[in-house]
């Protein structure tokens, strides 16, 4: 019964569809079924079965899109549920995102946002134009492990040194990666800056997240890296 | 008859144009604060709603702009103007059919062709670009076509090797007007930067006045989708427009990414952002060369990217430009440029596609040759491939004509096609004999530069045209001849150049060296 319920959880994800994956999600809760099995056994391979479509070009960014949204739609439902059961799914780590000073460009930031999201990072997202200040500001309060910094333009790029430079010159690396992204962005101008990582999709940034992550000082629990 | 391809019906471009009417007024256009001061004190004010956008800064606004304004500003601009040379010949023409081409702009990086990988690139890498583009008769204008990373002015945090500097714009056309008598295709980094352009074309051309009479350059000024005009680009078309110096409006949506998926729909939000641009820029200067441009593209839904060398990308460029056409006014798009990361096949193929593409289309202005990677990289090799491209294109464009003759010093049309040759030839096949054929191979012909491999396989193994086309980049510079310009121009240019250098807080001793480093180059 239960498996036939992961099964329909796993394909509400692969559909895309947040309705499907939000009444799924209640009627586990109804049958009593482990929020956090729910989410492991059902949800989860869900988002990690369409990661690998999109990597061998089976799914497009729409899909992945509609896959994550469908798993924030069953995550909303379940994590209340986990946190009274005090068995919350730990989060894979804690990433503050944003596009460089200047740069107004955010398809590509949000993207990541929303992969690294559905698939169990806590995302700080600054938005557009971000100084180096602001990003040191926010890995500081929140205790981040990864500082994420999105650049578009040609014109641009330079913001993502300013903010390894900060990040640096407050003594927040190595314990805080650095990572970038962006059109014009290459793993040469990674290397260049410093950076601890640089990735070419959003696909990419969760494996190099998740890579940065056992490099990270663990804070991480069993349950935490049950989604890796 | 021309060859012409037409993607629109009339009933279409009508309802594009209804759309990106409606969507002036709603959702509106985020305008600059420049722009929100203009759009306030333009006479029709009580028409135009400014109000504070959500989410940007607070001096940033929302416009709402009737169509009316719209219409009154579409009928000021100009439906054509020309680019003139150093000679003050004109050179380019704005408006009508005619097609130009020019390389593609704001590379950084430079596809070394012996190591076959991109680097940043560098000074010397321009000169060599604008040295074989002065050289090809393809290429009507230059372009500012690679940053120079070498001619690092900057003094901010930013002082990475890849960043452009707080003058790279500047430099660019400096180097680029040192070493080239055809018009310019460029553009400013920032609001500041665009002065010390202008003042730097004004002492080329002689004056500001013989500037905005026959303006050598125009400047590419973008709208950032959707449907908003930045500080920065609500400036520049401001300030160009008051200068009276060329605009060209670059509005670039990415279907399914940042507009629309559907075509159509990425048509209809270029010409609403175009529209507005040309209003802001009309109200700013009435009268002002303004061109009907854009780089729009698909969105790729597996990579996020925008792929320049996908036949939808040259499809959504042929349609903005026949909405431009429509409304009579002068036209640009962004094609003859490729996705591949080598000048190999694809490269060929999707540049060559699109190069014809946008010649049978007729734009004005066809910026991207020479472009690799999503315009990521610039290629030198591939700047000579891509102009036997164009002269294929301009061939095919041409269409098929029938010849005249010279009868008692003037054209008639021939009266025959082919039998009077026959008349001559008999059954014999002796074509290559008849003075027709010597005369008019020509014109009937595109006679392809060694490029292009026609030759029967030798002793020697067959060669590909990437080594081809190195051996002929080699033999363009090598014809090349610099421009003589006067001391005191160079004088003028280099005390533009100190001067927007100390404005840019540079010291001094640095921007001397990179400068000298610029005009000791040949």
């Amino acid at each position: 019964m239960s498996n036939q319920l992961f099964r329909a959880m796993l394909q509400s994800i692969i559909d895309g569809a947040p309705d499907k994956a939000a009444e799924l999600a209640q009627q586990a809760l109804a049958k009593g079924v482990d929020p956090l099995e729910a989410v492991n056994r059902g949800f989860a391979v869900g988002i990690t079965f369409a990661g690998q479509q999109f990597g061998c070009g089976e799914m497009f960014l729409p899909d992945l899109l509609a896959s994550a949204e469908a798993m924030k739609a069953a995550l909303k439902i379940l994590e209340p549920e986990m946190l009274k059961r005090g068995s919350e799914r730990k989060a894979l780590g804690k990433i503050v995102l944003g596009t460089a000073r200047g740069d107004i460009h955010d398809i590509g930031k949000n993207l990541v946002a929303t992969v690294l999201s559905a698939s169990g990072f806590q995302i700080f997202d600054l938005g557009t134009s971000v100084t180096a200040e602001q990003f040191v500001a926010k890995a500081k309060e929140v205790d981040a492990d990864i500082v994420g910094v999105s650049a578009l333009l040609t014109t641009t790029m330079a913001g993502q040194k300013a903010v390894i430079d900060a990040l640096d010159r407050n003594g927040l690396r190595p314990r805080v990666k650095a990572i970038i992204g962006g059109a014009a962005v290459t793993s040469k101008w990674a290397a260049e800056i410093g950076a601890d990582g640089y990735s070419r999709n959003a696909i990419d940034a969760l494996e190099l997240a998740k890579n940065l992550m056992g490099r990270v000082t663990s804070k991480l629990t069993s349950k935490g890296t049950a989604l890796a | 008859m021309r060859p012409r391809i037409q993607l629109l019906s009339p009933e279409l471009i009508g309802r594009i144009l209804r759309e990106a009417f409606e969507l002036l007024m709603n959702p509106g256009v985020r305008v600059g604060s420049a722009a929100v001061e203009l759009l306030r004190s333009a006479r029709v004010e009580a028409e135009v709603e400014v109000g504070v956008a959500a989410g940007v800064a607070d001096n940033d606004g929302m416009a709402r702009i009737p169509e009316r304004l719209v219409r009154q500003c579409l009928a000021s601009a100009p439906r054509d103007f020309y680019l003139y040379n150093r000679q003050g010949e004109k050179a380019v023409h704005y408006g009508g059919d005619d097609v130009h081409f020019d390389p593609g702009s704001c590379c950084v990086q430079m596809l070394d062709p012996e190591t076959l990988e991109a680097r940043p690139s560098e000074t010397r890498d321009l000169v060599r670009i604008v040295q074989v583009t002065e050289t090809l008769p393809q290429f009507a204008a230059q372009s500012t076509a690679v940053v120079c990373s070498d001619a690092l002015l900057s003094n901010d945090a930013c002082n990475g090797k890849h960043a452009p500097s707080a003058i790279g714009d500047l430099y660019r056309l400096f180097v680029v007007l040192q070493h080239s008598d055809k018009p310019v295709v460029t553009g400013s980094f920032s609001a500041a930067g665009l002065e010390g352009m202008i003042d730097l074309l004004a002492a080329d051309s002689g004056s500001p006045e013989k500037l905005r009479r026959e303006p050598r350059a125009v400047f590419d000024v973008c709208p950032s989708p959707p449907l908003n005009w930045s500080e920065f680009g609500s400036h520049n078309l401001i300030d160009l427009a008051r200068a009276g110096v060329p605009a060209e409006i670059v509005s670039m949506p990415l279907a399914g990414g940042t507009a629309p998926v559907t075509l159509a729909g990425s048509v209809t939000q270029h010409a609403a952002e175009v529209l507005a641009g040309i209003t802001l820029h009309q109200l700013a200067g009435p009268g002002s060369p303004v061109v009907w441009g854009g780089a729009p593209a698909i969105f790729d839904m597996r990579t996020g990217g925008a792929p320049m060398g996908a036949v939808e990308t040259a499809m959504l460029n042929m349609a903005c430009a026949e909405v431009g056409k429509h409304l009579g006014l002068p036209t640009h798009g962004y094609l003859v440029a490729t996705d591949s990361k080598l000048v190999d096949a694809q490269a060929g193929a999707e540049s060559a596609r699109s190069a014809i593409l946008g010649a049978l289309a007729g734009i004005n202005m066809i910026s991207g040759a020479g472009m690799l990677e999503s315009l990521a990289c610039f290629s030198v090799e591939k700047l000579v491939i891509d102009a036997e491209s164009i002269a294929s294109a301009y061939r095919l464009a041409r269409g098929i004509e029938v010849r005249g003759e010279d009868v008692r010093g003037e054209k008639v049309p021939s009266e025959t096609l082919a039998t009077a040759m026959f008349a001559q030839t008999g059954l014999s096949g002796e074509f290559l004999q008849l003075k027709e054929t010597r005369a008019l191979f020509r014109q009937e012909q595109h006679l392809p530069s060694p490029v292009i491999d026609r030759s029967a396989r030798g002793s020697e193994p067959a060669s590909d045209v990437f080594t081809r086309a190195r051996t002929r980049v080699d033999e363009l510079v090598g014809k090349y001849r610099k421009p003589s310009l006067s001391e005191d121009v160079l004088r003028k240019f280099q005390a533009i150049v100190d001067r927007e250098a100390d404005r840019a807080g540079v010291e001094g001793t640095e921007s001397g060296k990179n400068v000298g480093a610029a005009q000791a180059t040949k």
